[in-house]
This record gives C-alpha cells, sequence and structure tokens, in this order.
C-alpha cells in the first residue's frame, strides 16, 4: 500500500516505541490530553463579564438559592482551550470520507451555516407577531414547497425534530386516518432489515409490531407480507432504498396490496439521498415518508443533533399531519396556523373541519435547520439535486465493486446497490470479525462504516461513500479496505488490538454498563502525586 | 455543482470500471414507469453562492430581529446573551461534522463534552443523573411522563395548569395514541397557582405530578409539599424548567423532591432560532437511570487503563432493543447540548448566580415601571425573569400595536390559551440581561399610550 500516503508522514509511535519515550504530560505532541472541566475550573471563576445586578427587594418567593451548586468556570482562553483540544479528538466529515451507512456523512457546505446565523432567522423569537417574522415563514414554506415537490406528495409536516420524530409523525397521522374511518387496526408490519427507530416508533404510538421476512436478495419479500395482510394491520413501515442498500423493486406492488387491504404505507426515508430527483415516493404509492435534513440534505450532524425529519404526506393523510404549519394566501402573506386559526382556516380553504392530530412540539420545527436544507437545495436545484443521486449511487457501487472480490457481499448478485454497499463477515480469519476491520479503518484514518447493521447480514458492513467525495478519495479508501480485509482473512494479531494510533485504544464497554458512571464525582481522596 | 467533486471523465471511468454502460443501468431496480426522466419540472436549477445568499440576506430582512428591538418575548424562550466563543467553537467542523460517538476511540471529544454535560444539567436540577440530552423540553416532557408510566405502571398524570400550554398539547396528542390519562387545567389569571387543586387530586392511581417551575405565569413555588404527597401515593413529581438560569437563582427542582426533572435548555448558548434546533434536559434520581430515555455518556477505560468514554446503556434504546426500547429517539440535540456546556462553563458557579441575580434585578425593575401605568396591574407575587401583567385591553391586539411601533412587547395570553376569554388581557413579559433601561421605558411609554 506504499504510495497512498505521499506526504511519507507517520501519524504516531507503536505502542512499543511509545514505552520506551514516555513524556510528562501524558501528551504526544499534537495529541493532547484533556481534564474534565470539573478538575480544571472552579466556582469562583467566570469567562463572562456581567453588569452588577440593580438592587431590588428580591421577589423570589422565598426559594433563593441556599446551597452550592457544583458548576465549575473557566476563564474565556482556558475555555476556548478546552475545547478546542476537545474537538480534536473527534473524527469529523471535515477530516475524511466518512462511510457510516445509512447515516449520509457528506459535506456540510458552510453557506448553509453563514445563512442560518444571519438575525433574521437566528435572532427571531417563535411567538413573535406573524407580520415581524414573514422571512422567515417563507422560508419555511417554501422548503415544504420543494420537499413536496422532489417527493410528488400532497401535503407535507415541518415540525418533526429529527427522524424518528417524523415516523412518529407518519404513524400518529396513520393513526388519525383510522379513527376516522371509525376503525380500530393494531399491528405495524415492519421488515427486519428495518431500522430500530421503526418498530420503536410503532410501539411507542401504542402499537403491535410484526416482522415481515426478506428474501434471499436482500429484499421485502411480497408474498409473505400478501399473506400477513388483513383487518388488523393498520400499515406498513418499508425503508426504500432499503438498509441492505438495495432499491424495492416491488414497492408499488406493496403499495397497491397495502392499500387494497385497508392499510397505509410508511416509508423510512433515511436513504432518500439516493433516489432524490431520480424518483418521486408518490409514484409509488406512499403514504407518509420522513426526510431526515441532515442526511439527504446536507445540515450537520453536530456528534448526535440536532436532526429535522419533516414528513410528506399522501392526500389521504395530509389533513391529519399535526401544527402548526405554514400556508402562503394569494396576497402573498405567510400565514402561521396554529390552534387559534386551524378550525376557521381549513375550511375557509379545504372546506373541511379540522382533523389535525396536535401538536408534536412546542413551537414550529427546527428554523436552523429549514435555513440550511433550504440554502442547500437551491444551491444544487433540481439538475444539481439529481447529479447529487447519481454521484452517490456511482460511488456505492465502484466501492462495491472494488471490494467484492476481498470481501464477502451477500447481495452483489442482486443487481445494483443503490447509495451503500453491504459486506458480510465471511472469509475472515478465525476468530476475527467486522469489529477488527473497523478498529483497523481507524488506524488507516477512516472512521469505520456502519457496523451489525442491518441484522439480516453476519457481522454487516454497510459502506455510505456519499457523492461528496472524489475519485482520489475512494480510490485511498478502497486501498485501505482492501489492506486491513486482508490482514483480517490473515490473521494479522495486530489487528486484533487495533486501533493503535487513536486517542484511545480500544474501550470497556462492558464495565461502562455494568458499572455506570455517568456524571463526575469529587474523588473520595486525593491519590499521591507519583 | 461546486460540493461534487466527480468530474466527468471520472464518471466514465467509474462507469467502465462498474461494468456499466451509463448511470441509469444503476438504477434499472427502479421501475422505468417511476423513473423520471430530466430534472422535476418546475423547479429551479442550481444556484451561485452569490445568488443564494442574496436570496437569504433578502428573506432575512424581512424579519424584525430581537436584537434590533426593545424586546420582552419568553413563554419557553429565551434571548440571553451568548458570548462569541461559543458559536466559535461549535462551529469548529471536528465538533460540527461529526456523527453520534458510535466508535468512541475517534470520538472522544464528543463524549467527554456529552459527560461534562450531563454532570452539568444533573448538578444544576439537583439531580443524580442525567441523559445526552433530547429534542426539546416539550418532548422531554411527555418522556418524562411516558418514563412515569413504566416505573409505577399507571397511566393517571397531572399537569399542572401552570404548564407551557404548548407542552400540554404535546402530551395530549402523545396521550390520545397511547392511552394515558392527563389531568389538564388552564391557569387563572392570580399570584397562586393550582396546587390546591394537584394536592387533592393525588391519589393511588397518580402515576406523576408534572409541575412547571417556574411556570407558565412566572409564578415561583415550593415544590416539596406536593413532592411530599406524590411519593405518599407512590406516584413520581415531574418538574419542567423552561428558564434553565432561572435555577442560578432559586432552589433545584431536585432539592425539593423531583424524580425527575425536565427542561428547554435553549437559554443558555443556543439562541432563539425561531423555535429550533433547541436542546432537551433530562435528569432524574439514579434508581430510575434504567428506564431513562435517550443516549447516556459513561466513563471506562481504554485497554492501557487511560479514562475513556463510551455510550452507554444502549440495552434501553430503540437500535439493540427495537420495540422494547424505552423511547424512539435516535438523533438528539448534540450540538446544541455543547453549546449549553460551553456557555455554562464560561459562566461557572458564579457567572451563572450573578446571571441570575441581574435577570432577576431587571425584571424586578420592569415590573415596577409597568405596574404604574394606569390600567396595568401585575399578577405575580413571585417571579425571576419573567411575569405576568393584566392590562385593560386585549393583550393580542395590544402586541400587534407595539410591533408596529418597533416594540416586541411580550407573548399575549390569547395566544398561548385561544378562545379563553379570562386571559385575553394577560401579557407575559421577559426581561433578560440583553433588556436595558431605555428597552424598559420604550415599552412602558408605548404601552401606555396605547392603553389610553
Amino acid at each position: 500500500m506504499s504510495g497512498l500516503n505521499q506526504s511519507g508522514w507517520k501519524p504516531a509511535m507503536g505502542a512499543a516505541e511509545m514505552a520506551d519515550a514516555p513524556t510528562y504530560t501524558g501528551n504526544r505532541a499534537l495529541m493532547l490530553e484533556e481534564a474534565l472541566i470539573f478538575e480544571i475550573g472552579d466556582g469562583a471563576t467566570s469567562g463572562i463579564d456581567l453588569a452588577p445586578a440593580p438592587k431590588v427587594t428580591g421577589r423570589l418567593g422565598g426559594l433563593g438559592r441556599s446551597h452550592k451548586i457544583g458548576l465549575p468556570g473557566l476563564s474565556e482562553p482556558e475555555t476556548v482551550r478546552h475545547y478546542t483540544r476537545l474537538s480534536r479528538q473527534n473524527y469529523a466529515i471535515d477530516l475524511g470520507l466518512f462511510p457510516l451507512g445509512s447515516c449520509t456523512m457528506k459535506h456540510n457546505p458552510r453557506l448553509n451555516e453563514k445563512v442560518a446565523r444571519m438575525a433574521g432567522f437566528a435572532d427571531v423569537h417563535p411567538l413573535q407577531p406573524k407580520e415581524t417574522v414573514q422571512g422567515a415563514l417563507a422560508v419555511i414554506n417554501d422548503l415544504a414547497h420543494w420537499l413536496i415537490a422532489l417527493t410528488g406528495m400532497h401535503g407535507v409536516a415541518m415540525t418533526p425534530k429529527a427522524g424518528a420524530h417524523g415516523e412518529l409523525c407518519g404513524i400518529l397521522c396513520i393513526k388519525a386516518a383510522l379513527a376516522a374511518r371509525g376503525e380500530h387496526r393494531s399491528v405495524i408490519l415492519v421488515p427486519e432489515s428495518a431500522h430500530g427507530t421503526n418498530p420503536a416508533t410503532a410501539a411507542f404510538a401504542g402499537f403491535a409490531v410484526e416482522n415481515i421476512p426478506a428474501t434471499s436478495e436482500g429484499r421485502v419479500d411480497l408474498t409473505a407480507l400478501k399473506a400477513r395482510l388483513g383487518p388488523d394491520v393498520a400499515g406498513v413501515m418499508i425503508t426504500n432504498p432499503n438498509t441492505c442498500g438495495l432499491f424495492e423493486r416491488d414497492m408499488k406492488h406493496i403499495s397497491d396490496a397495502v392499500h387494497a387491504a385497508g392499510g397505509y404505507v410508511y416509508c423510512d426515508g433515511a436513504n432518500f439521498n439516493a433516489i432524490v430527483g431520480k424518483v418521486r415516493p408518490g409514484d409509488l404509492g406512499i403514504d407518509a415518508m420522513h426526510i431526515n435534513l441532515h442526511k439527504t440534505f446536507s445540515t450537520p450532524h453536530g456528534g448526535g443533533g440536532p436532526g429535522s425529519g419533516p414528513v410528506v404526506l399522501s392526500a389521504a393523510l395530509s389533513p391529519f399531519g399535526p401544527l402548526p404549519y405554514t400556508a402562503r394566501t394569494a396576497d402573498g402573506v405567510v400565514h402561521l396556523i396554529e390552534e387559534a386559526d386551524a378550525e376557521a382556516f381549513e375550511r375557509e380553504h379545504f372546506g373541511a373541519p379540522l382533523q389535525s392530530f396536535g401538536r408534536m412540539t412546542a413551537f414550529h420545527g427546527q428554523m436552523g435547520m429549514f435555513t440550511r436544507a433550504l440554502a442547500y437545495i437551491m444551491s444544487h436545484g433540481a439538475d444539481g439535486l439529481k447529479q447529487v443521486a447519481e454521484d452517490a449511487v456511482l460511488n456505492a457501487n465502484y466501492v462495491l465493486r472494488s471490494l467484492e472480490d476481498v470481501l464477502d457481499a451477500p447481495f452483489a448478485h442482486s443487481g445494483p446497490c443503490m447509495h451503500e454497499a453491504l459486506f458480510s463477515d465471511d472469509g475472515l480469519a478465525e476468530g476475527f470479525s467486522t469489529l477488527d476491520i473497523a478498529k483497523g479503518l481507524i488506524d488507516e484514518g477512516y472512521h469505520p462504516m456502519t457496523v451489525y447493521f442491518p441484522l439480516v447480514v453476519h457481522g454487516a458492513m454497510l459502506i455510505e461513500p456519499t457523492e461528496t467525495e472524489s475519485k482520489a478519495a475512494l480510490d485511498q479508501f478502497i486501498g485501505a479496505m482492501r489492506a486491513v480485509a486482508a490482514r483480517a482473512k490473515a490473521g494479522d494479531p495486530a489487528l486484533k488490538s487495533a486501533p493503535h494510533f487513536a486517542p484511545r485504544r480500544r474501550l470497556d464497554e462492558t464495565l461502562a454498563a455494568r458499572k455506570p458512571v455517568l456524571v463526575w464525582k469529587e474523588p473520595d481522596r486525593v491519590e499521591a502525586n507519583p | 455543482m461546486r460540493y461534487l467533486p466527480l468530474t466527468q471523465p471520472e464518471r466514465h471511468a467509474m462507469l467502465a470500471a462498474i461494468g456499466a454502460a451509463t448511470i441509469d443501468d444503476l438504477f434499472a431496480d427502479v421501475p422505468a414507469e417511476a423513473r423520471l426522466e430530466g430534472p422535476i419540472a418546475g423547479l429551479p436549477m442550481h444556484a451561485s453562492e452569490i445568488a443564494v445568499e442574496r436570496h437569504f440576506s433578502g428573506l432575512a430582512r424581512k424579519n424584525m430581529a430581537a436584537s434590533d428591538h426593545p424586546f420582552f418575548l419568553g413563554a419557553g424562550a429565551y434571548k440571553h446573551h451568548i458570548p462569541a466563543s461559543v458559536d466559535h467553537l461549535i462551529q469548529r467542523g471536528e465538533f460540527l461534522t461529526a456523527y453520534t460517538p458510535y466508535q468512541p476511540e475517534i470520538a472522544q471529544g464528543t463524549l467527554q463534552m456529552l459527560f461534562e454535560f450531563q454532570t452539568q444539567v444533573a448538578r444544576l436540577f439537583g439531580c443524580d443523573v442525567a441523559n445526552a440530552s433530547m429534542y426539546d423540553g416539550s418532548t422531554a416532557c411527555w418522556e418524562a411522563i411516558s418514563m412515569a408510566g413504566r416505573i409505577t405502571k399507571r397511566n393517571k398524570a397531572i399537569l399542572s395548569s401552570g404548564l407551557h400550554p404548548h407542552y400540554v398539547s404535546v402530551a395530549r396528542t402523545m396521550a390520545r395514541f397511547t392511552g394515558d390519562i392527563l389531568q389538564t387545567g388552564i391557569p387563572q389569571l392570580a399570584a397562586t397557582t393550582d396546587s390546591a387543586q394537584i394536592l387533592a387530586a393525588i391519589d393511588g392511581e397518580t402515576s406523576c405530578v408534572v409541575i412547571q417551575y417556574p411556570d407558565i405565569l412566572g409564578r415561583i413555588e415550593d415544590l416539596s409539599v406536593i413532592a411530599a404527597k406524590a411519593h405518599e401515593h407512590g406516584a413520581l413529581l415531574i418538574a419542567v424548567v423552561t428558564e434553565p438560569v432561572a435555577l442560578g437563582a432559586i432552589k433545584s427542582p431536585g432539592e425539593m423532591g423531583a424524580d425527575i426533572v425536565v427542561g428547554e435548555g435553549q437559554s443558555l448558548g443556543v439562541g432563539l432560532q425561531f423555535g429550533g434546533p433547541y436542546v432537551g434536559l433530562f435528569a432524574c434520581k439514579e434508581k430510575y437511570l434504567r428506564q431513562m430515555p435517550g443516549r447516556l455518556c459513561g466513563q471506562t477505560v481504554d485497554a492501557e487503563g487511560k479514562r475513556g468514554f463510551v455510550l452507554t446503556l444502549s440495552t434501553r434504546e430503540q437500535h439493540i432493543r427495537r420495540e422494547k426500547a424505552t423511547s424512539n429517539i435516535c438523533t438528539n440535540s448534540g450540538l446544541c447540548a455543547l453549546a449549553f456546556s460551553i456557555h455554562l462553563t464560561l459562566l461557572g458557579e458564579k457567572g451563572l448566580r450573578d446571571l441570575a441575580m441581574l435577570n432577576h434585578g431587571m425584571a424586578v425593575q420592569a415590573a415596577e415601571r409597568l405596574a404604574q401605568i394606569p390600567g396595568v396591574g401585575l399578577i405575580n407575587d413571585s417571579f425571576f425573569n419573567e411575569f405576568t401583567i393584566e392590562l385593560n385591553k386585549n393583550a393580542r391586539e395590544i402586541i400587534h400595536q407595539l410591533a408596529a411601533r418597533g416594540v416586541l412587547g411580550g407573548v399575549s395570553l390569547g395566544r398561548l390559551y385561544p378562545g379563553e376569554a379570562a386571559l385575553e388581557n394577560g401579557l407575559l413579559i421577559a426581561v433578560t440581561e440583553v433588556v436595558t433601561a431605555q428597552d424598559i421605558e420604550a415599552l412602558a411609554v408605548n404601552l401606555q399610550e396605547l392603553m389610553a
């Protein structure tokens, strides 16, 4: 693999060499250890200067705080240094390819950050009078318009706060629609390969969950699904493209069968990036689909959120969507339809009584994500978004075909993959697993792929390169994957103890779960300095 | 197409390597009748950075930004000054563009930050443990009610009439589908809360009592009596804090016996953002740890014995437990939790207390000034930085008239409680450290003119 690292820079010493060259601080040059704020800060220090409080007679109802809170403070330079040091212990898209399958870790354009921070969006209150926030409401309405057009659906619920919250929104729409028909159906069908959020959401909304098997090709078993449909089935939750990275060819047939049996079709849109601009879910008979703005539309993942999960809805489900929502009338005014106005507005404009299932969150959704997503969508336009899907699929297929000779690709025979390529641990040396490949990739300077998901494949490795990787970046990644796979197949013992060069070696997750330490506590005794 | 690095020759070379003639061969599994040929008709084509920025600047100018006007809105979202270093630090790519820390060896930055955040939240709320954040305060509130149901195996929750009406709406939405029974009410324009009715309503079927602290009208009351009564009947006390800065001045809910404390963390570091993204705070007593929703970060050691952090107790979570999970939550509000934590680190204990007393002092001055206006009555005996006044006119209309005069004058109770005639003259006024004496005077003078 020589030549991949053309600079010849060697990132760090091996463990054996390190033991020979201890440092006083425990640091390794740019690899800096950082203590907790509780160990370096104190309650008397503050990094903020405030005006003195005016002298008044307090009106705290006799509940003034008397106990110490225990919050350490740091000066501003110490604060900047603390968090900068911490940041350097993270892998991120800004550092390199981040092939986490089903998570769509694409480049986050900084224009989006800039527009989201414009005072007219970032510094407005959700309950300001509507005439003072027309621009902000227009952003929500414009994004809603784009999402409807891109999906070919009838309406969209903008308030859900993340993908799983969007799932909940769609499932509540289904439940409300059934109730409006006077029906009680108690079961939601979910394929085995589904994201864990799908069954969890259905259960959270009070449904029983039943699994549908997959075919040997990695797709939903249409025959088994049809056999299970009946008057107790409220609907199905299907991911398309699915978590094996395959397009569900029978999607329209599935939808037709579910509809014929009186149910509704929920689509998990986590993988929409593969088909945006190429296929409209509305043309596949889908009734509800959430869109992770933090995946397809590039809002940053932020180390685990915030996300945003608008849900596009069919004509059958749209009337049941949540409040509040925006609507532009012929006079150009964008209205925010809240509880106070909803009944009158819907009667006037839709000629029907209000059927919304209610409110899902305190305010109007993730405005900060809406501005970012809309800036991204406008930057790409209809032509660019189509190119996004094509490049995402091209990159994934390139990875699939470049690795299928060294790693088992269980569905490689099922046709082209979509935006992600799936491999199994079949063929690794005795005692070597997917986890070892993942940790070996860390030493190669990559975030590992999604591992052990989907559950339908043993030791699954799900690689989603996304469209924002160049061919050169893919070639280097493929080289690294091949090298690590070769070590796992040859049984290289050094791979078992990888990573060697990360800020930490493998962490003891069993200990963390067995004796949970979730908050910092002052040590009982100060140990003597060695 | 500045975000797409592949060149046309590279695309051709890659297709050849794959063995596909055209890109459409890779979409062969999409039925032909569903495949779109060209770009979707009627939508604009790609745009330059200049063009997009110009478009957004135009839209942004159509809004009245809080900083440009005397500003007094609160009701669950507060305008505080955010130190410049907070926004700088959260924009470091290693935080901004990282994922949920599934690979702990290369996510210690996010994980250590979450561990610090959990500790800060637990201490602020007076609880043993806290999670790594929820979407926002309103969804955290429902998750707490749901958790109390799991612990007590009961499904009757008593929600104080002082709980934010949007939080009540969220709970009501969910309860409709889960079959939980909620007792709710509309607040009275009075200095006292409905705690007497709540005490009377607690019985052996109650799963939890939910009290906002300070409440929607800004009132502060001792929770310990309700906690004792709830515990006597095997029920839990859930406290909801929508303004965490208050806890720099007043006792924590945990000190008064709350079992679960949830809140909205937007006040620290996050900003108004027209309602989102915000950050839900969730803390509880240690004995209920395994019933908690959401991600938890825990301390451990690595193979060389060095301290490190991992996501832990994931057997509660959807990706392991699927339909048996404690919640369906996956993505939380990591970057907002970071902003919260940095702001609180900059403040420290002393800074938070000083900030809280500054807020309170300004609010007391504003309340005293506004109460001098003929036709204005101050409802609260107690408050932190937000209080309720009663006007002699419809407050919702007054708010629009104030906005026309360039003053963002608060949140009318008519907006929060549509159709409640008894509340339509009520106005919530929040006063934080960003409000100046001139702002208070501008509000007072304009209010007086409009009320005359």
